[in-house]
């Protein structure tokens, strides 16, 4: 009875990221299959980048060998700087400007990208020291960026995105071919 | 007979032809005794008349002694009562005495129709206001408009504003006469000229202060009444300045016309006189018509007030709440607190601050939170202890969402305490904390030995929209566990004043270090919040 109790209350309290953030998915990031990004966007219309559950680095126990912020020899998201109230400073992206190269312990490399059109706040570098922390907690401690949309742009840059509940049936039909041709 | 010497004769003669009123002329002669610029302009203009036509009469005047000016009022007084050319009266008499003959005098000046024979023209200096536009007339409009909106005081400060253009005129005017002036060996400069504000003021003073039952009108008061003038021609007068010295001129968004009095006197000390005299006549023309008389505007230094609230409510933000121009919460803690407190001072609007501020589901409980409120122009300034104990009571039957206490007067300076060393203060909460993994009794033990505790807070993800981001230190000096069920308990926490509560026990994705769900290494969140002190020693407590 207890435990069943204690059960249900797990189950019910609503998260952080429930309670305040609205979550929006890009499936297959450029036509790649299963890189799914989640953003997810905050009640004051900040965002955070995050990798999706179905990602392919989170399958099948893998392990991460390097995050590298560095993404071409001139720019690094590492050494992005905001300063103020307007966040003078920081680097402005595009829907498809990389964040970061994960590499897995088996050499693949995946690349991470903005997803949103807004200003970079912060990269995570808790993820540098503990890349651990991206695999045991994908949508908070292990979140990839910060970016801070245009104030005008604030519903405009998720029409492009799919909300949870198509996300969920992307991801549905998916299984379904490959219960199909398996 | 007026204070003049023989020097002055000139001045005046030059002045009285260049279309001056009387008091311009006493005025630029540097008059100060105010019982001259009192007296009924049409008197005044006479005497000066009399002066620059009779020489010896002026001569003995340069030898007359030290109570010369007693003589004058009397002289004064018998002239407005044996002039036979007084202008008929077009009203009741309403009291008769020497001011209810000014009054008529000046009703009648007023009047479109007027004597052709007592007709002054528009003054080309002062462009009436030392004329038909201050006078009893003026006095019963400001003590009408002061009257209207029954404010409480015990004196006032009359406050004048005139069109830019008379600073051209009256500069025009100097040039004029600036040889006469210095030559009489005293005044060198244009300041010295006794300044239209001033003499406007000298005549107005008294009869304002007598129109309001004896109101002490005086130089410094909290109670500014302003009356304000303008003229049609303000722009055409001061055009040529914007040509000749353009950098003095910078258009601004909300200003309606370039030719500020400010602007305007920056040109003018710039100008060289040559460059004056070529651009704008000498002396100045004879305007078309005379300022206009604008509303009276009167306004009462602020009053600040302060206190400690409570807040009782989970779903009060405690200022107004608006996204996208919607309002999002019906009320406000502000606006609980501030509805009564303006209409007991009957002011016009405020400005809330206090000692940080808690979140709209966030309680505030214990003795509640310094607050301090400035009144902006109250009609009522004053109210006893026992008035504002009142007005505690009034507000606190008003809501039960928040509560009052130690309600009081405070000024502007002692407000600033609240504010100072807030950083340094200390406040204590009480959090109702939901851990992941079910826990026991003695696994929250140990946090009620963990002291000062030095948290690294980056800006939360929550107000980084709108705050810069920063990694601060901030301290939790101690904190003390009281178990619930194995989901929850009440975690109590004393901390530096700006440590972000919510953040250090959800974590905040990992960006307040540490955090409670790194201490007891599973999952926290944070279910509610009370505020239960803000340890700031201001305002002083007032005993119930
Ligand atoms: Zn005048």
């Amino acid at each position: 009875m207890d435990c069943v109790e204690q059960k249900d209350t797990e189950a019910k309290a609503p998260s952080v990221v429930d309670r305040y953030y609205t979550r929006w998915y890009r499936a297959d990031m450029k036509g790649k299959a299963c890189e799914d990004h989640c953003i997810l966007q905050h009640s004051n219309r900040l965002c955070v980048v995050t990798l999706a559950e179905t990602h392919p680095i989170l399958q099948n126990g893998r392990t991460i060998k390097s995050i590298n912020y560095q993404i071409s020899t001139g720019c690094s998201r590492l050494n992005n700087k905001v300063s103020g109230k307007s966040k003078r400073g920081g680097q402005f992206l595009t829907d498809f400007a990389p964040l970061c190269r994960i590499t897995c312990s088996d050499e693949t490399e995946y690349t991470i990208y903005s997803c949103i059109r807004g200003r970079l706040l912060e990269v995570n570098e808790n993820i540098l020291e503990t890349p651990n922390l991206l695999m045991e907690k994908p949508s908070t401690e292990g979140y990839i960026a910060v970016i801070l949309p245009k104030f005008e742009e604030s519903k405009s840059i998720t029409e492009n995105l799919l909300t949870r509940e198509e996300f969920e049936s992307v991801v549905s039909k998916r299984s379904d071919v490959q219960s199909q041709t398996s | 007979m007026l204070p003049l010497k023989e020097k002055d004769k000139p001045i005046v003669q030059k002045l009285l032809s260049a279309g001056c009123c009387a008091r311009c002329v006493l005025r630029f002669c540097c008059v100060s005794v105010q019982a001259a610029y009192r007296q009924p302009q049409q008197e005044t203009l006479k005497e000066l008349k009399a002066f620059i036509a009779d020489t010896e009469n002026s001569k003995c005047q340069d030898s007359a002694g030290p109570d010369s000016r007693d003589e004058n009022n009397k002289s004064h007084e018998a002239a407005v009562s044996d002039t036979p050319e007084d202008p008929p009266s077009k009203r009741a008499k309403l009291e008769p005495s020497v001011a209810a003959a000014q009054c008529e005098e000046e009703d009648a000046a007023a009047a479109v129709v007027r004597p052709k024979d007592d007709e002054s023209p528009v003054c080309v200096v002062c462009l009436g206001i030392l004329q038909e536009l201050c006078g009893t007339i003026q006095a019963v409009k400001i003590a009408e408009a002061v009257k209207a909106e029954s404010y409480e005081f015990d004196t006032l400060v009359l406050s004048v504003s005139l069109p830019a253009q008379l600073c051209v005129r009256e500069h025009s005017c100097w040039l004029h006469v600036k040889k006469e002036v210095r030559e009489k060996g005293l005044v060198f400069d244009k300041d010295d000229v006794i300044q239209v504000k001033e003499a406007f003021k000298w005549i107005m003073q008294g009869l304002v202060a007598k129109e309001l039952g004896g109101v002490a009108v005086v130089t410094r008061s909290a109670f500014e009444v302003g009356v304000e003038f303008t003229h049609p021609q303000t722009d055409a007068d001061c055009h040529f300045l914007a040509t000749t010295c353009p950098d003095c001129f910078k258009p601004t968004k909300n200003k309606q016309s370039v030719f500020t009095r400010m602007a305007v006197v920056k040109a003018l000390e710039k100008i060289s006189d040559a460059k004056f005299l070529k651009h704008y006549p000498c002396p100045p023309t004879q305007p078309t018509s005379s300022c206009i008389s604008q509303d009276i505007q009167c306004l009462h230094v602020s009053v600040f007030v302060a206190g400690r609230y409570n807040k009782f409510c989970r779903s009060l933000p405690q200022t107004p709440w608006v996204i996208d121009g919607e309002r999002r919460m019906e009320s406000s803690v502000e606006e609980l607190i501030a509805a009564p407190i303006l209409s007991a001072f009957r002011a016009d609007g405020f400005n809330f601050s206090s000692s940080g501020r808690e979140d709209v589901d966030v309680r505030t409980l214990g003795n509640g939170r310094p607050f301090a409120m400035e009144l902006l122009n109250p009609h009522k300034a004053r109210l006893n202890k026992v008035e504002m104990k009142k007005l505690q009571e009034i507000i606190n039957k008003s809501s039960d969402k928040i509560r009052v206490r130690d309600l009081q007067i405070v000024t502007r300076e002692a407000m600033s305490r609240m504010k100072e060393g807030e950083e340094e203060k200390t406040k204590t909460y009480t959090a109702l904390v939901w851990t992941q993994k079910p826990i026991q009794r003695e696994d929250i033990g140990f946090i009620d030995d963990i002291k000062d505790l030095t948290l690294d807070q980056k800006t939360p993800l929550r107000v980084l929209h709108r705050r810069a981001l920063a990694v601060r230190q901030r301290v939790i000096h101690s904190m003390n566990a009281r178990f619930l069920d194995p989901h929850h308990f009440y975690l109590g926490l004393k901390t530096q004043a700006g440590t972000y509560i919510k953040e250090f026990v959800h974590g905040d994705f990992g960006r307040t270090k540490p955090n409670l769900c790194q201490l007891l290494k599973t999952d926290t969140d944070i279910l509610e919040l009370d505020v239960e002190s803000v340890d700031v020693d201001w305002p002083p407590a007032i005993p119930e």
